[in-house]
């Protein structure tokens, strides 16, 4: 007990040194976070009534963060599988970054849900015991219950191989092999529900497809990949820690694979639904081409596919991609192109045209902005933090000293 | 199909009254179960903030509860109001039903029932939509033609409100059983139960569910003082609500706001269980439909024409 907490302080104290720059980053991500905080504030403190959203349109750019980051945690299962499947050693000196990743995602998850929620107060109604959960009617409680699930095995798994790296032990496999692979699983599991949370729903025809949760799987494959690949890249440019070349290659090949699956599957849903052009596809053509004056959508979607497409010729041209200036591009488009497919450009049109086809367009408003900006700082702020410690562990620059114990 | 048989199968199957009860009385032990599992943690000190389910309040809990509210409202805004909890009365179902031959669009039901609710400016239960002659299709419908100058030509107007489905999306979407359909068929929402996350209004196909994005400001002048706990008490901020066929009135016998309201008497409304009333005989001699049927919903509102 007491060697943990000695563990932790040495943890505390390797966050709180750092370089100039380190403290420049830090403090410019705290001060993101805490202007995000404020305006978490006032949504509390005034009500919904300060953002954008309406009785049409009751969903907004929070579901949309929730369901891109979703993705973004369940794609740590794509470094599991050659880490543990495999065995690959190069890829198990990663695995806590992804798991860390993961776990942060789940945090920022949780953060835009409960910020979104018009009663935070009452979140302990969603508590057993406590409370009342729907189970098995609401897929809600059922996404409730995986994210919970979720939480404590990203928390658990890094937490585990960190200590006993410090400690300067074997993690024993049998505590490690069973999270491993059900974190593997659970990745698949969080997905799908999510995307039955919206795909079940009969109300809205854009969601009500049987597409959307392999869509899902494969758009987190694309955004997943991309974004650790650009964590990696940093790690390696900042954080003092060489991760091998190896682990951007397998990357990069998941995204040369996923991103044409991931076209190939959204020209499938572009064709049924505009080729049939039925009431039920308006929201379709909402998204693609915008409804009357209400045109703001498709600038967006079409920007994503035209980075789409860009991403894909510079992973598909080798002398390109072995350039890292313009991988990383390539990644940085897909970060972006991923959360206007899979965030707003899927949880807009739902809603538009509304039930009884009331046309009304959403866009964010300042405070909205602000409070995901401050949730990403914040999930950043907490992967620095994070990061530097398993960096110090894994290259032994953190460890248990003779004396200490 | 003979208009018989498919009249009886619109009452026997669709709105079977034992199955409603079955359907409740699980509701209702799945609810008991989990009330006798939790009364041990309930704390004195932090009522308001582990506030009790409806379907968990005994008759001394809703009495302080009730009091508690009119207390509220009092010192809020000056205006003596009673919060009461009427019960559904056995063997009645409610149905409304609407002619929409009659309907000329004038919106007066609209603002009788935002009176008679304690609804705010943003929030109306009930929509009146102009749609071509011609058509029904609702992604054609005008929302905001101007009722100063209905009828118009060539125009057919279309009100819809929560139609109090037999198998409700919202009540299934809800996490927490915040939202459930009583005995007599109405659906209601348990306002200091609610989460706010606003799936139920993503669920639902009709549109009928309204979120309090702000804390309610309703001119005290325009309290109506006569409110139920599960209908038309003024509602907390950060909630959903909907339209509860006024079951503060209703289940006391007298006809919802917007009928009453309603110059053409374009709408019906009563127990479907009733071989008398009127609503069973529109739907013995009218040609009715509802509104989505394809979605499965069953709803307990229909259109007809007369």
């Amino acid at each position: 007990m007491i060697r943990y907490l000695q563990y932790l302080k040495s943890c505390a104290g390797c966050v709180l040194r750092g370089g100039r720059n380190y403290y420049l980053w830090m403090g410019g991500l705290f001060v993101l976070t805490f202007l995000g905080g404020i305006s978490w504030y006032h949504h509390i403190a005034d009500g919904l009534g300060i953002t954008n959203m309406s009785n049409q349109v009751s969903w907004g750019i929070g579901i949309a963060n929730f369901v891109y980051f979703v993705g973004v945690a369940a794609s740590v299962a794509l470094l599991i599988v050659p880490a543990y499947i495999y065995r690959i050693e190069e890829f198990k000196a990663v695995v806590v970054l992804a798991e860390i990743i993961a776990v942060i995602s789940v945090v920022m998850c949780l953060s835009f849900i409960i910020s979104d929620l018009g009663r935070p107060d009452r979140l302990l109604h969603l508590s057993p015991g406590l409370g009342v959960i729907n189970l098995p009617s609401s897929h809600l409680a059922w996404d409730v219950m995986v994210f919970s699930v979720q939480l404590v095995l990203s928390l658990y798994i890094p937490a585990y191989l960190l200590y006993k790296r410090y400690l300067g032990q074997a993690p024993n496999l049998a505590f490690v092999l069973p999270p491993v692979m059900l974190s593997m699983l659970w990745a698949v599991i969080i997905h799908t529900v999510t995307a039955f949370l919206l795909s079940a729903l009969k109300s809205r025809d854009f969601w009500n497809t049987g597409l959307l949760a392999p869509r899902f799987l494969v758009s987190a494959a694309v955004s997943g990949p991309a974004i650790i690949l650009l964590c990696f890249a940093a790690i390696n440019r900042y954080g003092g820690m060489r991760i091998a070349d190896r682990v951007f290659d397998y990357l990069a090949h998941v995204l040369r694979v996923m991103l044409p699956v991931n076209l190939f599957l959204l020209g499938c849903e572009v064709f049924t639904e505009l080729h049939s052009g039925t009431a039920v596809t308006e929201s379709a053509r909402y998204l693609f081409f915008g409804l009357g004056e209400h045109t703001l959508l498709p600038k967006f979607i079409w920007t994503a596919i035209v980075f789409d497409v860009v991403a894909l010729v510079i992973l598909l041209v080798p002398r390109w991609r072995q350039q890292p200036r313009l991988l990383y591009a390539s990644c940085a488009l897909l970060v972006f192109s991923i959360w206007v497919e899979k965030g707003m450009g899927l949880v807009l049109p739902g809603f538009t045209p509304s039930p009884l086809g009331e046309v009304v367009e959403y866009v964010p408003n300042a405070s909205e902005i602000v409070l995901t900006i401050g949730i990403l700082a914040a999930g950043a702020l907490l992967f620095t933090a994070a990061a530097k410690v398993t960096i110090a562990v894994q290259t032994g620059r953190l460890r248990l000293q003779e004396g200490d114990a | 199909m003979t208009p018989e048989a498919r009249l009886g199968e619109l009452v026997r199957l669709r709105l079977g009254r034992h199955d409603t009860r079955r359907g409740f009385l699980k509701t209702a032990l799945a609810g008991a179960a989990v009330a006798s599992a939790s009364t041990a943690c309930d704390g004195a000190g932090v009522e308001k903030l582990l506030s009790k389910h409806y379907l968990k309040l005994t008759d001394e809990d809703k009495r302080k509860l009730f009091a508690r509210i009119e207390a509220e409202v009092l010192a809020r805004s000056g205006v003596r109001v009673t919060v009461g909890d009427p019960q559904p009365m056995a063997g009645v179902e409610f149905v409304h039903a609407l002619d929409l031959s009659l309907c000329n669009g004038n919106r007066r039901c609209v603002e009788a029932c935002a009176r008679e609710n304690n609804l705010p400016d943003d929030i109306r239960y009930l929509r009146v939509v102009e749609v071509d002659a011609g058509t029904l299709e609702l992604a054609n419908a005008e929302h905001a033609y101007d009722p100063e100058l209905v009828p118009r030509s060539g125009k057919n107007y279309l009100p819809v409100q929560c139609q109090q489905c037999k198998k409700p999306p919202c009540v299934d979407a809800c996490p927490v059983k915040a939202t459930w359909v009583e005995p007599d068929g109405i659906v209601v929402v348990d306002y200091d139960w609610c989460i706010g996350c606003r799936y139920c209004q993503a669920a639902c196909p009709y549109y009928a569910r309204r979120f309090n994005f702000r804390e309610p400001s309703i001119e005290p002048s325009r309290i109506n003082p006569d409110q139920a706990y599960l209908s038309n008490r003024i509602r907390p901020a950060g909630v959903v609500e909907k339209c509860t066929y006024c079951l503060h009135r209703t289940r006391r016998g007298r006809y919802p706001a917007c009928l009453e309201a309603c110059p053409t008497g374009a709408r019906k409304f009563g127990n479907i269980n009733d071989e008398n009333s009127e609503v069973r005989r529109m739907l013995e001699r009218k040609r009715t439909y509802v509104l989505k049927e394809e979605l499965g919903t069953v709803p307990r509102f229909f259109y007809f024409f007369g």
